[in-house]
């Protein structure tokens, strides 16, 4: 740079020509990066889920994705979000439960809640926080508590999950809430509450569940 | 900046002397919010200083090109791209670092630290000066984020880089890993820092004045 030697000013076009040139660049290495490690987030986000549902449903050895439909669950490999639950099988082939996702507000902001659901004995199997930015090292032992995880392996969900003081937990559907992070907790809690709210008719009756035979085409 | 510092000065001053967080009190947004477990303290540094490394080297070795009414335009695009790839990469290897830091990666285009360095430094010097100095003003920031998230998570959770050191009889001061434990932390380091500095100071006065009286 020419500081103060007696340069002549460089025209305006030359300043919004250096400026889109510099634009054009940075748009140029953001698109490579992004190309770049496209496939690793993807892919790294489907193994977090895969690995995410194989954690709720304690026992599992095969899942089928299914979509909620008008007319029923459809099996449907490339369905996205909000209708999709995870049927969990046992190496016999029988139903274990579906991995069910939900979200809510939490502390912070939205928390992604994937949970397991055993529709026979209406019992959460299993939970596991998909996305979170709960206050770190409060908020954040909604995942990083194996004392609070472990609170929703074999969990009443009916009427409804409760979050207690901790150490106070007496009934089959309450959980300890964590010290220090109470809404936090009960939104986990409350966000399965919904989730099951939200599913418990569109899920088939016990004796109608989907088989693994229909996955083996 | 008049005279022409050795590489080795020109490192250390940024990590002690001219520290961005202690001396220069720069980049507290980050300095605040992420550093309650050192283990982020730990990745926010490294970023800051693939940033900040990345960007004086550009704008030392294109010094002559930008114009100087739209370089702080420049400056931007310039830090904006690096930390976008910064941000990818950490997600693309990472993920459960970045899930941490959330939001503060894409704001280390907003930490005054970096562009201060481009304007008053990368931009008047050589690239390899330029670069020396961004790798001493980082390993300076890294050093302050250290400081504060080890003694933050230290107390706040009773552990170092996640080992428990404590024990279970340890009652965590949660309000150490809240905000309010951020800012009394901070404060307590400056003071200790200020307090170097002056018995540093009041050291070489009296040296110097024992200098005198042996003339």
């Amino acid at each position: 740079m020419s500081i103060g030697n007696g340069v002549k000013e460089p025209g305006s076009a030359r300043l919004a020509l250096s400026l889109a040139f510099a634009g054009f660049i940075s748009g140029l290495a953001i698109i490579a990066i992004y190309e770049a490690t496209l496939p690793t987030i993807t892919a790294n986000k489907a193994e977090e889920l895969r690995q995410a549902v194989f954690r709720v449903l304690p026992g599992v050895t095969r899942i089928r994705k299914f979509e909620s439909t008008p007319e029923g669950l459809k099996e449907n490999p490339e369905a996205r979000g909000e209708e999709v639950v995870y049927g969990g099988y046992d190496p016999q082939g029988a139903l274990v439960g579906y991995a069910i996702n939900s979200a809510g507000p939490g502390f912070q902001d939205t928390i992604r809640v994937l949970y397991g659901y055993a529709p026979a004995e209406r019992r959460v199997l299993g939970m596991w926080i998909l996305e979170s930015r709960e206050t770190p090292g409060l908020g954040d032992k909604i995942y990083k508590d194996a004392e609070f995880v472990a609170n929703f392996e074999d969990l009443a969900i009916e009427p409804q999950i409760v979050a207690v003081k901790k150490g106070t937990r007496s009934a089959p559907n309450e959980i300890d809430a964590i010290t220090g992070a109470t809404i936090s907790s009960k939104a986990v809690a409350r966000i399965i509450n919904e989730g099951h709210q939200r599913w418990k008719g569109r899920l088939p009756a016990p004796d109608g569940q989907p088989g693994i035979e229909e996955a083996e085409q | 900046m008049a005279r022409e510092q050795s590489s080795y000065e020109s490192f250390i001053k940024g990590l002690w002397r001219e520290n961005p967080v202690f001396v220069q009190v720069l980049g507290m947004c980050p300095m605040l919010a992420v550093t309650n477990t050192a283990l982020n303290s730990l990745v926010m540094g490294l970023a800051t200083l693939f940033v900040l490394m990345g960007s004086s080297f550009l704008v030392a070795s294109l010094k002559h090109l930008i114009p100087k009414q739209v370089r702080i335009s420049l400056y931007i695009i310039i830090i904006a791209t690096f930390v976008t790839i910064a941000d990818y990469t950490i997600l693309a290897l990472l993920p459960a670092v970045h899930k941490e830091l959330g939001a503060f990666i894409p704001l280390i285009v907003a930490n005054c630290m970096i562009l201060g360095r481009q304007e008053a430094f990368a931009s008047r010097h050589g690239v390899r000066m330029a670069v020396v100095d961004a790798a001493g003003m980082s390993a300076g920031f890294m050093f302050a984020l250290l400081a504060l998230g080890g003694v933050r998570e230290l107390l706040g959770n009773g552990s170092l880089f996640g080992v428990d050191l404590f024990g279970p009889g340890f009652e965590p001061w949660v309000i150490m890993i809240l905000p309010p434990g951020g800012f009394i932390t901070l404060g307590l380091l400056l003071l200790l820092f200020n307090w170097i500095a002056a018995r540093k100071r009041a050291f070489l006065a009296e040296v110097a004045a024992t200098e005198r009286e042996m003339l």
